[in-house]
């Protein structure tokens, strides 16, 4: 196999070329309106680099076939070429093994799984199940849906007007109904950090499971299952570089194994007939008919590019985006950042005062800029800022500050328009 | 297409001074229109007499497409007759979605300012909303997503 490479030295003491490893994105050369394109919309979906492109095109030009069937030379490469990619995955999170990582399409359909495959068999009538206010929809509907299936309640973490979560009131809903917790690791739309390992350890003092969102936070943050000690993690490779449809949830082997699964059909099973089904062992017990192989192995691709690169590095240099676009943004009259919490990842959601964040968005796309408007699939965390929507930058390390002055003309622009 | 022709100082004018904005407190007709989208939410009443609408107003959180469309829908169909409004809103979603041949005689008048939406697919649903809810309104339905109409391209709600 070519390893992937990022485009930097290998020297870890010396920090990455940043100009050289954007020079990896070909669609950063874009021009939107005739301006250079300044994507600041990646806790969306991030960007593609060349060597997933070219890793994608490898797969599908030699190595494409069914796996997990026949006995052929493709078929064998690619049921090869997926269980590297699980592997991949396993490493970047640091799970203690690779059947505890289980493809999905995302983490949408990470969380469905689990609501399926763990709640409706684990939960009951009366049980509470806690969330927290800064969940996306995706950690809010499927548990409503539970609910309200099963009679079951969902308790909430408040959050304080930094957008920080309130430790104390989550300590005060654990009771001995308690019997799940799903926590957001970052906060899409605000960036806030959440403490998850001691949220974790004091569900765990009450033996009640903890499934963590990491959508937000697996591009920025070293991800170690084992250190944290959650039951679930989950997250999507389109905002890690990698390609749409794919996504892992972890869990731990013996939850996995306790739980009934959520699809039914080819591959998760060992033996059917028509009065009996034996299902298969984990994790293909989860992963029912053909699975996007393609996307798998490109997710692979862009993991081993993020680990090049360095996560920490990422984490560093993004940091430094933020310090900066936080203080040209501050510096603007009328402008107000919504969360604004000690720990943060570079994401910046604001209000610009009297104007509606779908018009500041059409008119700084005039200008190349590309931020997200709306309300972030969050729209809890809308109603604790009594806003219905904001306009958020999310920054990732291909970004650079000449990006950020773009944002800071174009809010200027949109305020002499609506003067 | 450039976004300045869009906000141009017609639309501008009505988002900071809108004309006919409040609700009626004896309204015949009334609606809810949302657009899941963005989350805004826009609330039409109007005085209906001899088929004919005699008052209207609107209120509502929206964008300045949303508010200035809605502001100059007010203005355009104050005192006509619900048929000759019905015909505004068919004509004012053709233009929308690029459909009207503004050569041909139509009776949208100045609300053509807003011709220049149909190169911003995204927002087109902020223009057309407040048409949506008082088609709801005319036709006693109390409520009107842009979600359910047809006629703008479906975008999608994801972050
Ligand atoms: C925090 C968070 N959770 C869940 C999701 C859903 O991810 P996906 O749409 O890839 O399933 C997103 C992004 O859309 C997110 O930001």
């Amino acid at each position: 196999m070519t390893p992937v490479n990022a485009s930097l030295k290998s020297d870890v003491s010396s920090s990455p070329d940043w100009e050289k490893i954007r020079a990896d994105f070909p669609i950063l050369q874009l021009k939107i309106e005739g301006k250079p394109l300044a994507y600041l919309d990646n806790a969306a979906s991030s960007q593609m680099p060349q060597q997933v492109i070219d890793r994608l095109v490898r797969y599908q030009t030699t190595q494409h076939a069914n796996i997990n069937r026949a006995v052929h030379y493709l078929s064998e490469v690619a049921t090869l070429e997926y269980h590297n990619a699980r592997c991949k995955l396993q490493q970047f999170i640091n799970a203690r093994e690779d059947r505890e990582v289980i493809f999905t399409s995302g983490t949408t359909d990470s969380i469905n799984l689990v609501m399926h495959g763990y709640g409706r068999k684990f939960i009951k009538a009366g049980d509470e199940i806690i969330l927290t206010t800064l969940e996306h929809h995706s950690n809010i509907v499927p548990w409503q849906m539970l609910a309200n299936e099963k009679g079951a309640t969902i308790r909430v973490v408040p959050i304080n007007d930094k957008g920080e979560l309130d430790i104390d009131e989550y300590e005060k809903l654990f009771n001995e109904r308690t019997k799940f917790v799903g926590l957001i690791h970052v906060s899409n739309a605000l960036g806030t950090i959440n403490p998850i390992k001691g949220m974790i350890d004091f569900a765990h003092r009450h033996g009640v499971p903890v499934l963590i969102d990491g959508a937000q936070a697996a591009p920025h943050i070293t991800i170690d299952v084992q250190a944290l000690d959650c039951d679930f993690y989950t997250f999507s490779a389109h905002k890690l570089c990698g390609p749409t449809g794919i996504g892992i949830l972890y869990g731990k082997a013996a939850l996995l194994e306790a739980m009934q699964p959520f699809k039914g059909g080819g591959d998760m099973i060992t033996s059917v007939t028509f009065e009996k089904t034996i299902y298969n062992t984990i994790p293909h017990k989860f992963e029912a008919g053909t699975p996007p192989i393609a996307a798998a192995i490109g997710f692979g691709a862009a993991v081993d590019y993020l680990t090049a690169i360095g996560i920490e590095q990422i984490a560093a240099y993004e940091l430094g985006l933020l310090e900066y676009a936080t203080a040209c943004l501050n510096d603007i009259p009328g402008v107000r950042i919504i969360g604004t919490a000690a720990e943060k990842t570079a994401v910046i959601s604001f209000a610009i005062d009297g104007i509606h964040p779908h018009d500041i968005g059409t008119i700084l796309n005039q200008d190349g800029v590309a931020v997200r408007t709306g309300h972030h699939c969050a729209q809890p965390v809308m109603q604790r800022f009594n806003v219905p929507a904001t306009s958020r930058a999310s920054f990732a390390f291909y970004n650079k500050k000449t990006e950020v002055d773009a944002l800071v003309a174009g809010i200027k622009t949109v305020q002499k328009i609506f003067l | 297409m450039h976004t300045n022709s869009l906000y141009q100082e017609v639309i501008l004018d009505h988002n900071r001074k809108p004309r006919n904005y409040g609700k009626l407190d004896h309204a015949s007709h009334h609606a809810t229109g949302h657009n899941p989208l963005c989350g805004d939410r826009l609330d039409i009443t109007l005085q209906l007499e001899d088929d004919q609408i005699n008052s209207i107003a609107f209120q509502g959180e929206s964008c300045a497409i949303c508010k200035a469309s809605a502001s100059m829908m007010t203005a355009a169909v104050k005192g006509k007759s619900r048929a000759n409004a019905e015909t505004l809103i068919h004509e004012f979603r053709e233009l929308a979605t690029g459909k009207l041949d503004t050569n041909q005689p139509h009776h949208l008048g100045r609300l053509t300012v807003f011709s220049g939406i149909r190169d911003l697919p995204t927002r087109v649903k902020c223009a057309i909303l407040p048409w949506h809810t008082l088609h709801a309104a005319l036709n006693s339905l109390d409520s009107a997503s842009t979600e359910a109409d047809d006629s703008a391209p479906a975008m999608p709600n994801h972050s």
